[in-house]
Parts: structure tokens; sequence; C-alpha cells
């Protein structure tokens, strides 16, 4: 294995790894200061933060160190590399780069968003100098909040690490920002009348390693040292990114992506950054009602669950041929599961059905190309399946049902009328169900939604339970890859809202707290294709389900 | 030393020098016919042999770049001649295109037949206008002769050369920053590795070579190396990795001289010769106090170290960067080096490419300190902090990727180790030599 050096420890590396200095130091767990290298884009080498001494370990052992600095971003790494970066010559160099970005910047950290999150702040603290030696004027350079509909430039706190340039022409494709002038006049700038509005223009703002580009959604919204985060997955489309919820008091602020080779990489699309709001609605479902006979028979869960689970139980006794349960691709495969089995306990001969599968488009690849032709590397893809879980909520109907019945197909046999009663756990906020479907659903004698936001059909209901949006919950979800991710409860939802998985845990009568890990362990135990998720753990960057995962071709799921 | 009958100025001044008609009756594109009828590996050899360094400024031996050159390369193979001539005080390339455009048309299909490339670009800086015209004409003329295109003098060798104009700046006159350019980007030099000989224009193997050198390529295939190589100043046995000084030089003589101009001498001058012999010495009977030795870049000699040999070794003896492009500017006596060091440091402020943070903040820094110290409010702790900064910026430390910076540096680093007593008293006397009207300029 190859050996090398970091500040005289030795660290392995793989035998057909390429790694760069800043790289194999993370394996040693020595930090070198970095701002223009990014591991998702092209190496500029040009802000010289990450500066090193560079040196080779002959086999005798002697070491023979180069007598120039060296950028550890563009320096690869090999079999007895030798890396300073703690010397004196080291320490001065950072001191020099950090005091050159800092003399046109304009300090201005009380009123920046990126404050306590500021890789120049950061740096300054542990490898700058505590003061700066300008007595000149600093440059000052224009605000440029046209720069996109979402973000917005303080052009002044600029370093050029120039990794939004290259986001938008390495990774997006579109190209629209550029640096313009030159030397210490130098601004990021987009062309005229161009603005950086594509659909992942958001991650400039994740790139930006200082405050210069801001996101307008959260522009002094929340100082970020209140914040609270958790790990969670977007559940805007079938890709799955893997993200970061920031939310203080149970409001959430922002979403952020997470890095996860197996899911999306390193970026989130503006769809599922921006795609959160529905959660603070003014429209969600804030408690459960139970309703008959014109009036009102409880608006408490207490009230609420013994009554549906009494008229749930009586409709299955009575004709279990003619109820039926749909489970949204939003539901978690705990909340799937849970409700799956019990109806199936109850009688095999209720019909599960999948409920609507959202598409919008076609799969949406990055980079764009000028010529529009397909990239022939594909950075990034926005995939038009707009649900979280669809395989996963197939799997547990395919192992309780023996076959996936679409939403189509079960909405015809409604319309027919084979149905009387119907369970509709439908956890997508926007899905609006077909005016044809609704009345349909009026015919019902026993109608149960189960969903996050006021409808037609909520509205009409028997019974409706207030769900919690995703991030309200606990579950899982898997992608369109089968790569089963874990997400987490982060907020607290509306009023009396409660997360599905817990609304279907004690409708089905288990005792106990839902625990989201230990229902998945029962689900690996008992679906053969959920094996893998044994441990109930998933870790940072979830499990695959691998081959076991591949799912039963259905008819093509078309929106109801 | 006998007077040196000029080689690459012979033609200069004589009537309709640029036709290709009185080119080819003086003897024009013999030099191509011979190296046609040799193979390629023999002319860069004959060049190796000659021992030229390049003229752009940094005198790495030709022959021995050209060889860097992948072996065996499908190709396309590139040549990339420099004529991005910003360097202060530079004007040689200028008068050869203008006035001798064919000879260096000769040496760039010389190169381009040893190096195996079937493309050559010049990029020519914007402001060379007449430079444009003449070269412009001159290559539709080879055009027309045969010289140029599918069949280069019947022997079925395919050339093209393109004129290309950058949009003035002085980064396009490094290498990569050139590449750049010429990709149609912004010019911000590449990090190396790869070099350009082994990816460089539109990712192919390109070599870059600088105007001068071209037309010496052409004299090296026209009268042997052995002739070149008699020319100059033979390298040190003593240093190994001395390469000698040879060949004829276009020295350029600017600044406070009373015959300033572009002379060709052998390598090896001394300033004091090209003043006093050349120039006609310092005018209004003033004294020499500093000279430039090839390019602002280079830094300064002092008055007393004028006895230097003007070779690619000889500034470097005396503190200076280099030969550079042998733009030799004189400044007398009557003239505060606190001026010319700021000039020095307002024009790379205002030309560095912005990439490298050490070499776009400092340039901007030093430019700042200095217009301070100009308006009087100068302190004597700001000289320690311009050698700090002029330290801190370069290849040679390591922290840029190109040259720019270390060109920037040097001035500041020569002018304060050799003139500092002048600046302490600038700063002491609380004098100011700024103009009313650069009392607002913007930096």
């Amino acid at each position: 294995m190859p050996t090398v050096y970091i500040n005289d420890k030795p660290v392995e590396i793989g035998a057909s790894e390429r790694l760069n200095c800043i790289q194999a130091a993370q394996r040693a767990g020595v930090e070198i200061p970095h701002y223009c290298w990014h591991p998702a884009l092209s190496v500029v080498a040009s802000c010289r933060m990450c500066l090193v001494e560079i040196g080779d370990r002959k086999p005798d052992g002697t070491i023979a160190m180069q007598p120039k600095l060296f950028p550890g971003c563009q320096t690869p790494v090999k079999d007895g590399t030798v890396v300073i970066t703690n010397s004196t010559k080291v320490r001065d160099a950072q001191k020099a780069t950090l005091e050159y970005l800092l003399l046109n910047h304009p300090l201005d950290c009380p009123v920046c968003d990126q404050a306590g999150e500021c890789y120049l702040q950061d740096y300054s603290y542990k490898y700058g100098r505590g003061y700066s030696r300008l007595q000149e004027p600093k440059n000052i350079k224009p605000d440029k909040d046209h720069i996109g509909e979402q973000i917005t430039l303080f052009t002044d706190r600029c370093i050029m690490c120039t990794r939004c340039v290259r986001f938008t022409r390495e990774i997006s494709g579109t190209g629209e920002l550029q640096v313009i002038h030159r030397g210490t006049h130098e601004e990021i700038d987009i062309f005229p009348g161009e603005p950086c509005n594509n659909k992942l223009a958001g991650n400039v703002v994740d790139l930006c390693p200082v405050g210069a580009l801001c996101s307008k959604d959260f522009l002094y919204k929340q100082r970020v040292w209140w914040l609270k985060s958790k790990p969670s997955v977007c559940p805007g489309c079938s890709t799955g990114c893997s993200i970061t919820i920031d939310q203080n008091d149970d409001v959430i602020y922002r979403l952020r992506p997470r890095f996860n080779p197996q899911a999306q990489g390193h970026f989130m699309c503006d769809d599922g950054r921006f795609g959160w709001k529905y959660v603070g609605s003014e429209q969600r479902l804030k408690s459960p009602a139970a309703r008959g006979e014109g009036r009102l028979l409880g608006s408490t869960w207490e009230e609420v669950l013994p009554l549906l689970k009494a008229a749930l139980t009586d409709a299955i006794r009575r004709a279990p041929k003619r109820f039926a349960a749909v489970i949204s691709p939003w539901a978690t495969v705990e909340e799937a599961y849970l409700l799956a089995k019990w109806l199936k306990a109850a009688s095999p001969e209720v019909t599960l059905a999948m409920g609507p599968v959202r598409t919008e488009g076609e799969d949406d690849h990055y980079p764009k190309t000028v010529t529009g032709a397909p990239p022939a590397q594909v950075r990034f893809t926005i995939r038009a399946e707009k649900a979280p879980n669809r395989r996963g909520v197939e799997l547990v109907l395919q192992h309780f049902q023996g076959e996936v019945l679409n939403f189509e197909t079960f909405a015809g046999q409604l319309r027919q009328g084979q149905f009387d009663g119907l369970y509709l756990l439908n956890a997508d906020p926007q899905q609006r169900f077909a005016d044809d479907f609704v009345a349909a659903c009026r015919k019902l004698r026993l109608l149960i939604v189960h969903d996050l936001l006021e409808s037609p059909l909520s509205e009409q209901a028997h019974f409706v339970l207030a769900g919690g949006a995703w991030a309200e919950k606990d579950g899982t979800f898997v992608n369109h890859n089968g790569l089963a991710q874990a997400i987490f409860r982060t907020v607290r939802g509306p009023e009396d809202a409660r997360p599905d998985g817990r609304i279907v845990w004690e409708l089905t009568g288990r005792t106990g707290l839902f625990r989201a890990a230990t229902v998945r362990q029962e689900v690996a135990g008992e679906i053969p294709a959920f094996a893998p998720l044994i441990l109930g753990d998933l870790g940072d960057h979830g499990v695959s389900l691998g081959a076991a995962s591949a799912v039963r071709e259905t008819p093509a799921l078309q929106p109801a | 030393m006998p007077k040196f009958k000029p080689v690459l100025l012979a033609r200069v001044g004589k009537p309709d020098s640029a036709l290709l008609s009185t080119y080819q009756r003086d003897g024009g594109y013999e030099a191509l016919k011979k190296a046609l009828s040799m193979p390629p590996d023999d002319v860069i050899n004959v060049v190796k042999e000659s021992g030229l360094r390049g003229r752009g400024g940094a005198g790495f031996p030709t022959g021995v770049k050209w060889t860097f050159l992948p072996k065996g390369h499908p190709g396309p193979i590139y040549l990339a001649v420099n004529a991005d001539e910003s360097e202060p005080g530079t004007f040689n390339n200028r008068i050869l295109m203008e006035e001798d455009p064919h000879q260096i048309l000769e040496g760039i299909a010389i190169s381009c037949h040893a190096i195996r490339a079937n493309t050559a670009y010049i990029y020519l800086r914007y402001e060379y206008g007449k430079s444009y015209r003449v070269l412009e004409r001159a290559i539709e003329e080879c055009y027309a002769a045969g010289i140029f295109g599918g069949n280069v003098l019947g022997t079925g060798f395919r050339l093209d050369v393109y004129l290309h104009r950058g949009a003035a700046a002085y980064i396009c006159g490094e290498e990569t920053g050139l590449i750049e350019s010429l990709e149609g980007k912004r010019a911000w030099p590449r990090i190396k590795p790869p070099f350009p000989a082994i990816e460089g224009l539109f990712r192919k193997p390109t070599i870059v070579n600088n105007i001068e050198t071209m037309a010496c390529v052409t004299h090296i295939l026209g009268r042997g190396a052995a002739w070149f190589k008699s020319i100059g100043v033979p390298a040190d046995p003593a240093n190994p990795r001395d390469a000698g000084s040879y060949g004829p030089k276009l020295y350029c003589l600017s600044g406070h001289v009373n015959r300033p101009g572009c002379y060709e001498l052998p390598l090896g001058v001394t300033a004091r010769e090209l003043i006093e012999e050349h120039g006609g010495g310092v005018p209004h009977g003033r004294n020499v106090k500093a000279v430039v030795p090839g390019g602002i870049s280079m830094g300064f000699l002092a008055a007393h170290e004028l006895d230097i040999p003007l070779d690619f070794n000889g500034p470097g003896k005396a503190g200076c960067l280099g030969l550079g492009t042998a733009a030799v500017i004189v400044i007398d006596d009557a003239t505060s080096m606190v001026d010319v060091l700021y000039n020095c440091c307002r024009f790379f402020s205002h030309e560095s490419c912005g990439q490298c943070t050490p070499c776009r903040e400092g340039t901007a820094w030093m430019t700042k300190i200095l217009h301070r110290i100009r308006s009087g409010q100068g302190e004597l702790r700001d000289l320690d902090l311009l050698l700090e900064v002029a330290g801190s910026m370069g290849i040679i430390p390591g922290t840029t990727i190109c040259g720019l910076s270390d060109g920037a540096a040097w001035p500041v680093k020569n002018a304060l180790q050799k003139f500092r007593p002048e600046f302490e008293a600038y700063i002491r006397e609380r004098r100011s030599t700024l103009k009313p009207a650069e009392m607002w300029s913007a930096h």
C-alpha cells in the first residue's frame, strides 16, 4: 500500500487512489485550509490558501524537500510523498494569503449571513494574523441583487475563488456566471440580462466559502448559530438527495445538500431546496376529525382513533373485498408496512393500491450542453418522478399482495363502484386528485383521508387524520436506485398533527412508542427485499437494497 | 570588438523590405528549402546545437523545448508564436514584424517542419495595428507563392498560419495565458503540469516561441549553428547549468538617452557600452542613476553595476531577475526612484490577471502604499512592509501560478535594496511628487 507522510504521520492510501494533498491530509486528520478547491469541481489552484511543503521520502529513509511551496489541491500524492502543513514557511504563507484576502474584504461579519459558517472567519481565526496592516482605503464594489431570482451577490465580500463560475460551467452547464474586469477590480457577474436562474443555481450559495453569494430566501432570517441541523432526504423527486434540514423553534429555515456519493453527490436542485414551504402552510390539517350523521363526532386523537378502528374493523368484516387502502409514494417504508400488514391481517381480501405517482416532464440531466444534446457525463439529475419512495412502497405492496396495483387502475375500479370503503394515505403536498375521483369518493360509505393539507377530499371524509410532513417524521425512503436512506423528525408539526408512523402504529393497536429503527428491523426481517436494513441504522449514506429490490414491472404510472 | 554587422535587422529600413519579392531577392526562403530537405529531427538538432535560447524573456533553450514534445504523437501539434510584446520598454518584435515579416514567417515554417506542426498561430497584441496589416499581407503573399498552404514549396508539407489579434493584456504574453486567450477564454494562466509541450492549445502538444526566436531560427538554418555559436558569450564551464548566451540580440534602448532605439548586438554587451557608444549618453549632461536591464519586471541595475554584461546570466549576478526581453531603460539622476517604482507597481497592478490571491491583492496593495508615500504620508516601516509583500508573491516562493508577480515583486526588491536611502529620505522629508491630477487617481 502506498504510504504518504503528513507532518511525519504515515497514512496509507489505496493503490489505485488518486488523492491530492488536501484529501490525503484529511485521512490523517490534518486540515489543509482551502477555498477554491472543491472535490466536485476542476482544480484551478488560484486561492493559494492550501500551500504546503512537499517532499519525497526515499526508500533509504532520507527525505528530499522541494525548496518552494506547492498548492495542496494541485499536487497529487504517491508512495513516499511527504507533506508538511505546519512549518513556519507554510504558516507564513497562510498568514500572507489571509491578509491579502482580507485587504479589500469589508469585514461586515455582524450583518453577514455567512458569519458563523464562514471559512474566511474560521481560517482567519486559525491561520491568520490578528490585525491588518492596510492603511489605505478598501476597494468598493457594487452589490448585485440582480444576479438571480434566488441568489444575491455581495461583491465586496467575494474572494474570487471562482467556485460559482466553475459550477455553472461544469455542473449545471448553463454558464451564467463569469469574472469581469481584471486584477483587484475583478468581480463575479452575469452576462447582461441573463440572470443565473437555472434549477441548480442555489448550489452556488453553498459553494461560496464566504458571504458573497447569499440565498434571498434565507437572507437575514436567522443567525446560523441558532440553527439546529439534522440529516434528512429531500422528498422532491426520486433522486433522493441527501440533505441537512436547518431549523429553529420548529421552523425550517433552509435545506442544504449533504454529500452522498451513493445518492446525488454534492448538490441538490432548487425545486427541492425551496420546496419545503408547505410544511408551515396555513392549509395544514391541524387536528384529526371523525364525522358522522352530519356532525363532528370527535376532534382529538383519543376520540378519533377508537372510532376509526371500530369503523375500519366493521367495514372490513362486512365486505373485505369492497375495502381498499391507497398508500402514497410519499409515505415511508415503515408507514406503508404497518398499515399494509394490519389491513392484510384483518383480511387478505382487502385491496392495497399504490398512491398516485406524480411525474413532471422528463428526467432533467445536467450539465446542459450548448446544442441541447444529452451530456456525455451526467453530473446531476432532477427526476421526473416527483415522489421520494415509490420503490419502497411498491416493495411493501408487492410483499403483501403479490402485485402492485397502480393508482390509475385502482381509480377506474373505484369509479365503477367496486369499493365501499377507502383508506387514503396521501402525504404528497402537491397531489390534486381529479374531480371524478373526488366525486367517486363521495359515494363511499367510509372514507378515511390521512393527509397533510386541507383538500376537497378531506372536507368530505368521514375520518380525517392530520399527518406529518417529511421533516416531522422518522422513517425510510428508497430512491430510484434502490438506496434506502433514513429521514429524521426535525421539527414538530402544527398543533395536533402527528407523524404518520405514530398514527398508524397506534391505530394498529401496537403498544409502546413508534420507533422507526425498530420497525425497520422488523421490515428487514419479514420482507426479503429489505433484508440489508437489518441493523436498523442506515448510516450517513444509506444502504443499497441491491438486486433484491428489483420491483416487478408495473404498467406505466400516470398522474391521476 | 569589431563593429557588429546586423543580421536580424539587416533589411530593416530598406525600401519595400516587407515584401516577399525583395525578401526572396535577398536570399529569403533558402533556409526553409534547406530545412525541408532535412528530416525534422535534424532541424531540431541544428537549433539545439546553436545554443539558441528563447528571446521572450525566460531564456529557455529553444531546441530543448522542442524535444519535450511527445514522440510519435499522431497530431495535431501546434506552434503558437508569441507576438504579444507587452513588457514595458520592449519593441524589438514590432520592428521585426513591421520591417521584415518574411524573416519571421520563414522561421515559423522551419519550426513547424521541425516540430511536425501543420498549424501555427501568431498571437499579436492588439495595439500593433501596423504589424497586423504587414503580417497579414505577408501571410497572403506566402499562400499565393505556395510557401504556406497544402504543399509547402512543392514538398507536400502542409502548413497553415493564422494571425490572431489579442485584446491587449500583458498576461497574454505568458505562454499558457496566451493559449487560453487563443482558445477564446479569459487569459488566466494554466496550472502546470501539464506543460504546453504535452498539453497546450486545444489540449494538444503546443510549442510557444517568441517572434525574435523565430527570426533567429531562420538565420541558424541559413548560416549554420556554428555561425550562431560564434557570437555572444560561451557557457561558463564552472557552471553546468549555464547554457551560454549565443547569437545576436535586439536590445531596445529607451529612457534618458540621446539616441534611443533598437540595437542589434552580440549577447553580452554591457549596459555602459550600450548607453555610451550606441545611445549617445544621457542627455542634459546628467548621469545614470539606474538602468532597467530587460523590461521593468527584471528589476534595476544601479549606476555602479553598468559593466555587467547583458547576457542571460549577467543581470542575475547583480540581483536582477534576468535578462528578460533586453529592453534597457535608462533612468537619469534627476528622476525620483519613488516615482519610478510607483509607475512599475501601477503597471503590474493594472495587468495582474487576478487569478492568484497574492498577485491580485499584493500588486494593488504595493501600489496603494507607494501612492501614500508619494503623497507625503509614508512611514519608514512601509518599506519593510513593501519588501515583505514583494517577498511573498511569485513562482519562486511558489505562491502564484505564473511569473507575473515575480516580475511585479522584483523592481520593488531591487529598488529598496539598491536605493533604500533615497526612499528613506523621501519619507523622512515628507516629500511629495504627486501631480495634482494623481491626487484623485483611483488604483
